[in-house]
């Protein structure tokens, strides 16, 4: 349905009379079903939504709804929604029912969005393919024999198929990034702290962020204004006031950007990706920006950083899952030790407990200072660089991924070789500042091409309008 | 038992880590009840329980609580606090680690006054006191196969107080403890109960030769639920060690659990099975910077503690030490007393009230202070009484005060008069009756003059019963005595 490409144009369509809510959410379930075969949702929220979907047409005939009326929304599965179930893709949540919802679910209720359902991911978010889900992986619907990405994958595909309009998802190395420059839709990481983190399943809690894809800037800055802000219930999320992102999409000024050479020059990187991102440097030059190349000297030890720190967070945030109070507990357990050694070890998938492991692992007292007081410092150090470059240039753009979508299993012998996939990613989460992926064409196989921007934190609203000039060039 | 000869070759080196549970309503990191007592499992909100996506949150009040503790011990107070987690597993502990504080305590240094065994007071110095949260209680209930866990403790604010190892003896130990229970008491932060397990107990012993530069290894004693207990288990432990190294065998850095039936300690387990609890800054909290102006409003909030009322009843009112360590025993006595003195300058008429009469009124009925029916206004009137000579400290105290305890807003001169008590002191109205009692006993006086100087009491006690008891003794006496000479 061609009016549903965006909300503003769903708003029309609501005003004008022609379709309502409920037509709305019935076009969506259409969809889903139709390409159930995707296996983007985990659980699809049917009757609810419908439900919700006539209530809300009542409130826009009374004049009450809230701004995301008629605003249809799936969620990742490691995103609390009261009364609903949620896995985070894993064995060990298994018939898990959230007692609360996310404070940034909550507000996308309060404002009148439909929550159509649940939405497929890697396990506890860990992953760059969807293809480590206890759900069974998620398909690439630019083409089924290759991955969506990850670990949001079930999120960038609903967006990507019209499963739904706007689609959560998270991202704590390149999660909501990765998978929708391999989908190509709009995929963006916020500044970390810029929405509450309460109700979201922790992976590694100083670099996760709630995402948000959707088919256009518009859309998400509106999402994003609506969930950003102060919450009483995290204590981490920043209390600087939330601008009204959607109003401020005009770009104001010809901007000074840079390019990262090393990830430009990289041998890993897929020629066409380079020439998409060589063709937006010189059209960006043409329309009057400011391009210049610069050096980033520590690319090589991004991700050496980011794992050491995000596994070392999950392997604490991950040991409240042992069976004890809630989730799956192995029945073949003759005590205490038995049991959380099978349930965890029956629980969690080999990838999790990898990263498990190795958290422990950089954390024990012998090799806490080599690994994680060094992968401290070193994040400080990225951190400074990043944002040393950001007090020159206004933005700092870079491909989303070093390849396009892969097929199924092409990495899945190799973690390192999966972990690579997250190169240009991690900056901008060891950093903590926003970026956003936007599509920037395909390459020879019709596969799409991802462009990031980054840019400092709380830059948000500079962010978005950047990228719809991008998006406008021709 | 060891000889004194070989005990004495040796120096006891002791630190203590003391666990309060902090008197706060909610919990550390929760909005959840502290209540104690409630059916398990009953204040357990998904926080409690570490749910997915749950986030913790700091319990100010907490905060607040731990720097008054700081405060009182003269430690540094750290204004930028962050807290880490200490990972561990055990069912009783919902998200596989403890939010605690490891490097940056929130109270650095300070010192506890005790008072050692031969009477002279010294201090213990404090290395650290740190805020945590508390587990839940496994409970292994008769007949029932599995363990069974209750939630409700789990995440009730503890401060952990950590001394140096600069205790010498399982006296100073014990002395320590009840100073420490004293201290949170008087700081209304904790209410110090060792046996309900709201203070709690680790000790860490070790012994070394005299003059030795090195201490000898250190042993952990854990399972202590009295201050008795914390001494028996010390001692205990001095000799096994001292009696090892005699011996020649060495001593193994190890946890050992007291058993308070035998009075004896027994390895749980060595140093080599200890967790790595793999310390790592929390980072779902931001940190809690204290403020100067939140300083200052906690240091407002500071009431008078033990030392400094010792100090004030020993100098300033130049009462016995005795007294002093009574009456500051309880801040609601020494409050009480302190308020007396106040309105009255017989401090030491004020004690002698406050030890006796108010006491064991008191004990009798098992009452707190704060239940005494009397302000200390009704006191200070009864010592003025006494002091003004109207009526004696026993008719004061037996006569008196059982009425003002009846009736408190009545004033006691008007029941000293009332029940017609007041002493007759006046000479011109005495010397009638002692004339009368003299020519009622002229042999007794004749007795007298000759030498039976102990006829006195005879005289007196009829002086007494003619004037029914309201002759001032000691104007009686002087009359007595210029009559017969």
């Amino acid at each position: 349905m061609e009016a549903l490409i965006s909300f503003e144009k769903t708003q029309e369509e609501i005003k004008s009379g022609r379709i309502d809510c409920v037509g709305i959410v019935k076009h969506y379930l259409n969809n889903i079903q139709t390409k159930a075969s995707l296996n983007a949702f985990v659980e699809v929220y049917e009757e609810e939504a419908l439900t919700r979907a006539a209530l809300i047409d009542q409130k826009i005939k009374a004049g009450s709804a809230g701004k995301l009326a008629g605003m249809v929304i799936g969620i990742k599965d490691v995103l609390c929604y009261e009364g609903h179930e949620v896995n985070a893709a894993s064995k060990i949540l298994s018939g898990f029912e959230s007692q609360f919802t996310a404070t940034a679910v909550q507000r996308l209720i309060d404002e009148d969005a439909i929550i159509i359902g649940r939405l497929n991911c890697d396990e506890f978010a860990m992953g760059s393919s969807n293809e480590n889900s206890y759900h069974g992986k998620v398909l690439n619907d630019a083409d089924h024999e290759r991955v969506p990405g990850g670990s949001s994958g079930g999120s960038a595909v609903a967006v990507q198929a019209d499963l739904c309009l706007v689609s959560l998802g998270t991202d704590t190395g390149g999660s909501v990034r990765q998978p929708a420059a391999f989908c190509g839709v709009v995929g963006l990481k916020p500044t970390y702290s810029r929405i509450s983190r309460y109700g979201l399943i922790a992976y590694a809690s100083s670099f996760d962020t709630i995402g948000i894809f959707s088919k256009n800037i518009a859309d998400n800055a509106l999402v994003l204004e609506v969930m950003a802000g102060a919450d009483e219930y995290d204590s981490t999320v920043s209390q600087k006031p939330v601008p009204s992102y959607s109003t401020l999409l005009a770009l104001k000024k010809k901007t000074k950007v840079a390019y990262i050479k090393e990830t430009m020059d990289s041998p890993a990187l897929q020629p066409e990706i380079k020439v998409a991102m060589q063709e937006k440097i010189n059209a960006l030059r043409s329309a009057g920006h400011e391009v210049e190349e610069v050096t980033f000297p520590y690319l090589d030890y991004v991700l050496p950083t980011y794992y050491i720190l995000t596994t070392a967070e999950a392997s604490a945030n991950l040991s409240r899952f042992d069976g004890v109070k809630y989730g799956y507990r192995s029945a073949q357990t003759a005590n205490l030790e038995s049991m959380y050694k099978k349930s965890r070890g029956e629980g969690f998938s080999e990838e999790v407990k990898r990263r498990i492991m190795v958290g422990t692992f950089v954390l024990s007292a012998s090799y806490y200072d080599a690994y994680f007081t060094k992968a401290q410092k070193v994040r400080r150090l990225i951190k400074e660089k990043t944002e040393d470059l950001l007090s020159t240039y206004d933005f700092l753009i870079l491909p989303t991924t070093p390849t396009t979508a892969f097929k199924f299993g092409e990495h899945s012998g190799d973690p390192v070789a999966m972990y690579l996939e997250d190169l240009y990613t991690v900056q901008a989460s060891v950093s903590g500042i926003p970026a956003i992926s936007i599509p920037i064409g395909h390459d020879k196989k019709g596969l799409p091409i991802g462009m990031q921007i980054m840019a400092n934190a709380f830059k948000e609203a500079d962010i978005y309008a950047f990228a719809a000039a991008v998006s406008n060039l021709k | 038992m060891l000889s004194p000869e070989i005990r004495d070759k040796y120096t006891v080196v002791i630190g203590l880590e003391v666990h309060a549970q902090l008197l706060t309503k909610s919990k550390m990191y929760a909005p959840d009840s502290t209540e104690y007592g409630a059916l398990p499992n009953t204040h357990i909100s998904p926080i409690t329980l570490g749910h997915p996506g749950t986030l913790p949150k700091v319990n100010k009040r907490a905060v607040e609580f731990a720097v008054k503790m700081g405060l009182a011990c003269g430690s540094e107070i750290t204004r930028h606090n962050i807290f880490a987690r200490k990972n561990y597993f055990y069912p009783d502990l919902p998200k596989g680690y403890q939010i605690t504080q490891d490097k940056g305590p929130i109270c650095i240094g300070g010192e506890v006054h005790i008072k050692a065994k031969d009477g002279l007071e010294r201090s213990v110095k404090l290395t650290r006191i740190h805020m945590e949260e508390d587990a839940g209680k496994s409970m292994h209930l008769a007949g029932e196969v599995d363990t069974l866990v209750d939630f409700n403790r789990a995440g009730v604010p503890l401060i952990e107080i950590v001394s140096e190892p600069d205790i010498r003896s399982s006296e100073e130990a014990y002395a320590y403890l009840v100073e420490i229970k004293k201290l949170v008491r008087y700081l209304d932060i904790c209410d110090g109960n060792m046996e309900e397990g709201s203070l709690r107990c680790d000790a860490n012993v070790s012994v070394m030769l005299n003059g030795a530069k090195e201490f000898g290894k250190k042993v952990e004693v854990k399972n202590m639920n009295s201050f008795r207990n914390v001494q028996r288990a010390i001692e205990f432990e001095v000799e096994r060690q001292i009696t090892a190294i005699e011996n020649g065998e060495s001593i193994a850095s190890e946890t050992r659990t007291f058993d308070a039936t035998t009075g004896t300690t027994a390895s749980m387990r060595s140093k080599e099975d200890l967790n790595d609890y793999r310390y790592f800054p929390e980072p779902d909290l931001s940190p809690v910077v204290i403020s100067d102006e939140w300083l200052e409003a906690i240091r407002a909030e500071m009431p008078s503690l033990p030392h400094a009322l010792y100090t004030k009843f020993t100098k300033t009112f130049g009462l016995p030490e005795y007294d002093a360590q009574v009456l500051t025993d309880s801040k609601e006595i020494a409050l009480y007393f302190e308020e007396l003195c106040g309105l009255t300058d017989n401090y030491k008429a004020a004690s002698n009230w406050m030890m006796g009469p108010v006491k064991s009124y008191l004990n009798e009925l098992t009452l707190s202070i704060d239940e005494f029916p009397i302000r200390p206004k009704g006191i200070a009137d009864l010592i003025a009484l006494v002091d003004a000579g109207s009526v004696n400290f026993s008719v004061a105290s037996q006569k008196v005060y059982p009425e003002i305890l009846k009736n408190p807003s009545a004033s006691p001169l008007k029941v000293a008069e009332s029940l017609n008590l007041i002493q007759e002191s006046d000479a011109s109205s005495l010397q009638p009756i002692i004339d009368q009692v003299l020519a009622a006993h002229p042999d007794k006086v004749a007795a007298y003059k000759a030498g039976k100087t102990g006829l006195m009491g005879m005289f007196m006690g009829q002086v007494m019963k003619e004037s029914k008891g309201k002759a001032d003794p000691k104007v009686a006496t002087q009359l007595l005595e210029k009559a017969l000479s």
